[in-house]
């Protein structure tokens, strides 16, 4: 549209002028309204939906909080550790900045994992939001990503042997293992090369891909609107002017409301930062105030606690959990052969038990410990087509879904928890039960899902004025 | 649009140059990922390191810096030696057949060591590189079973090795401890990275 043909703009009062040279020759107006004035969100918004935008908060408390330590901060093997110590002792107010970036990391974490979970309350993944739950999970990846990377920086003990445990998973790859793992430490061990390009991933290559993402997941969502706690399309019932009726303007009512849910998680934030920035060793392990030594591993070495579901799954995988954890994909894959229709679907749930069978009993432990792990990530991607509800919402899914809900969220801190211990037997037995309880939950979700009495779902939102 | 012929040599050079181009970005991109593979300084940093034994009293280990690795030198007790017998049965390799980490021949017997006396292993876990510690006292104790003969325990996934360098079997490790290419100059001083057949 040529500058001339575009509205003057109004309601910007002195600046009117200004506002209007500048929407002549960028997007200024369209981009405010559909994203903020104009974005109409469900006015039934709960506690759940806080998280989202305190997602933004902390990214951007990283951001900052990251450009300024990368200021002292040196990447050098010989340097890193005291450099760190040095913002702690002797920048002026480094320590502040320092805990808050680490603060932030486990803060990121807790954020998002809460706001995972009210995609699962509400199946906000479901039909048509698949592509922004997947953007997301594609987020989630790079956090951990920014995690890892960033928890070798510091040059400890735990961040050198933490490096070293992971960077190890990929040499369980069969055949080019070994070449991927020396390709990723760039030498023989974890070392200074090592951490000069882990630094170059955490602070410029990881954080242009969130934030790309973050844009994606963004526009995604503004593109087919927010779900709600009913799970009822608000685009469905429009008044005359094209407006949801039970929608209300993201900018001035949920700017506003979410500036509530910024205050309270401030206060718990800066609670933690200035009275248990440690955290007691859980976002701040006690290893890691040792600097890092190549010859000499912890006695009890953990990753921080946002990855520790993962860690005891890796963990639980030993040669003998292999023939239990055969039997129960073959169960599921002779569910999946009885059900399916098509002969296609025979054929791939029979295939795959068969190629199962064989790679558990060629490869190692160790390699399929690593594919668990990673399948227990990868397989949130899968969340809007597993998921087969007639319904979205949990409100109006049968009682017992919720308290299968209970029980994978129990499980997977049971396994968090088992993960920050040291290895033992009870524990061993405890975390394979998780694995499988966690692996079933999903995989049987195509029929689980569908079991029960549903509710009607309303036509409209149920919403309480205040 | 629908009604337009397809210039069918125009097509053809579109495609033929999207190939070139693809071929030169994928030839771009060979630089950059070989900038991951260890340095030219990396590489010359593997030298043969050499050790004096003599300090080692019975039952104790040495660890010294090889390849950036820490390699154990342990001086193994008469009763040591034979509590391998023990673990004979219950070690998931026990006679270094696995070529994942391939023994040397002169290695490659129950003691897994040129003199049974002194074991040379790198110390490092086969299942994802941590560094076992030492649980040199038998007996039972937290994270190991009761009839535990001495040896190692990995405290990041709980594998176990005996006093030389076997994994016990049902742990996350598939490999037994890695026995480096080493060989004695004298009685008391060994050469680790180095042996009659040349440099590992």
């Amino acid at each position: 549209m040529a500058a001339v043909d575009k509205k003057p703009v109004t309601g910007a009062g002195p600046l009117n002028g200004v506002a209007t040279w500048v929407d002549q020759r960028f997007p200024l107006v369209s981009l405010w309204e559909d994203h903020l004035s104009k974005y109409y969100a469900p006015k039934n918004f709960n506690f759940w939906y806080f998280f989202g935008s305190l997602a933004l908060l902390v990214l951007v408390i990283q951001i900052v909080t990251g450009i300024f330590l990368v200021m002292h901060y040196k990447p050098d093997a010989n340097l890193a550790f005291a450099s760190v110590e040095y913002i702690m002792r002797d920048v002026p107010w480094g320590w502040l900045i320092r805990y808050m970036h680490s603060t932030g990391a486990s803060a990121f974490f807790i954020v998002v994992y809460l706001h995972m979970f009210r995609g699962l309350l509400y199946g906000s993944y479901r039909k048509p939001r698949e592509l922004v739950w997947i953007f997301g999970c594609l987020i989630f990846l790079c956090l951990m990503g920014e995690a890892f990377f960033g928890y070798l920086l510091p040059w400890g003990q735990m961040s050198y042997w933490g490096a070293q445990v992971i960077v190890n998973l990929f040499a369980a790859v069969p055949l080019v293992g070994p070449d991927l793992a020396l390709l990723i430490r760039g030498d023989y061990v974890v070392g200074d090369a090592t951490l000069n390009r882990f630094f170059s991933f955490h602070v410029i290559a990881i954080p242009l891909v969130l934030i790309g993402l973050v844009a994606a997941h963004i526009i995604a969502l503004h593109e087919v609107g927010s779900n709600n706690p009913d799970g009822v399309e608000i685009k469905a019932k429009k008044d005359a002017n094209g407006i949801p009726l039970d929608g209300i303007p993201f900018h001035p009512y949920y700017s506003v409301h979410d500036l509530v849910g910024v205050s309270g998680f401030l206060l718990v934030f800066t609670a933690i930062l200035f009275f248990a920035p440690e955290f007691g060793g859980y976002f701040l392990e006690y290893n890691n105030f040792i600097p890092a030594d190549p010859l000499k591993t912890p006695p009890h070495i953990a990753p921080v606690w946002y990855f520790t579901p993962f860690y005891s799954m890796l963990r639980a995988t030993t040669a003998e959990f292999l023939l239990p954890l055969w039997i129960f994909f073959a169960l599921v894959l002779a569910l999946a052969f009885v059900r399916s229709r098509g002969g296609l679907g025979k054929l791939l749930s029979a295939g795959a038990a068969v190629v199962l069978a064989l790679g558990f009993w060629a490869l190692d432990a160790k390699f399929w410990g690593v594919v668990v792990m990673g399948g227990s990530v990868v397989i949130f991607f899968f969340l809007p087509w597993l998921d087969q509800s007639p319904v979205k919402s949990i409100r109006y899914r049968p009682k017992w879904h919720m308290h299968l809900y209970l029980v994978f969220v129990a499980f997977f801190l049971v396994l968090g928890y088992l993960g920050i211990q040291a290895p033992s037997q009870v524990g061993e037995r405890v975390s394979q039960v998780g694995t499988i309880v966690y692996f079933g939950f999903f995989l049987l979700m195509p029929w689980w899902s569908r079991w029960g009495t549903f509710k009607q779902v309303p036509d409209r939102v149920t919403f309480h004025g205040h | 649009m629908s009604d337009q012929q397809v210039d069918r040599a125009k097509r053809t050079w579109l495609i033929a140059s999207s190939c070139a181009g693809v071929v030169g970005g994928v030839a771009t991109a060979v630089p950059f990922v070989s900038t991951f593979s260890p340095s030219e300084r990396a590489k010359a940093a593997g030298a043969p390191v050499e050790v004096d034994i003599s300090g080692i009293k019975p039952g104790e280990k040495l660890t010294v810096e090889w390849r950036g690795k820490p390699v154990w030198i342990v001086r193994r007790t008469p009763d040591q030696l034979a509590g391998l017998k023990k673990t004979d049965p219950q070690v998931a390799d026990p006679n270094s057949d696995r070529t994942a980490y391939p023994i040397p021949a002169y290695a490659k017997n129950e003691a897994r060591s040129i003199k049974p006396e002194y074991l040379v292993v790198v110390g490092i876990c086969s299942h994802l590189g941590c560094s076992p510690s030492d649980k040199f006292q038998a007996g039972p104790q937290p994270s190991l079973p009761d009839d535990w003969q001495g040896g190692f325990l990995c405290p990041c996934h709980g594998s176990t090795f005996d006093i030389a360098g076997r994994v016990f079997k049902n742990k996350p490790a598939p490999d037994n401890l890695e026995v480096p290419r080493h060989m004695y100059l004298s009685d008391t001083r060994l050469v680790i990275g180095k042996d009659e057949k040349g440099e590992a």
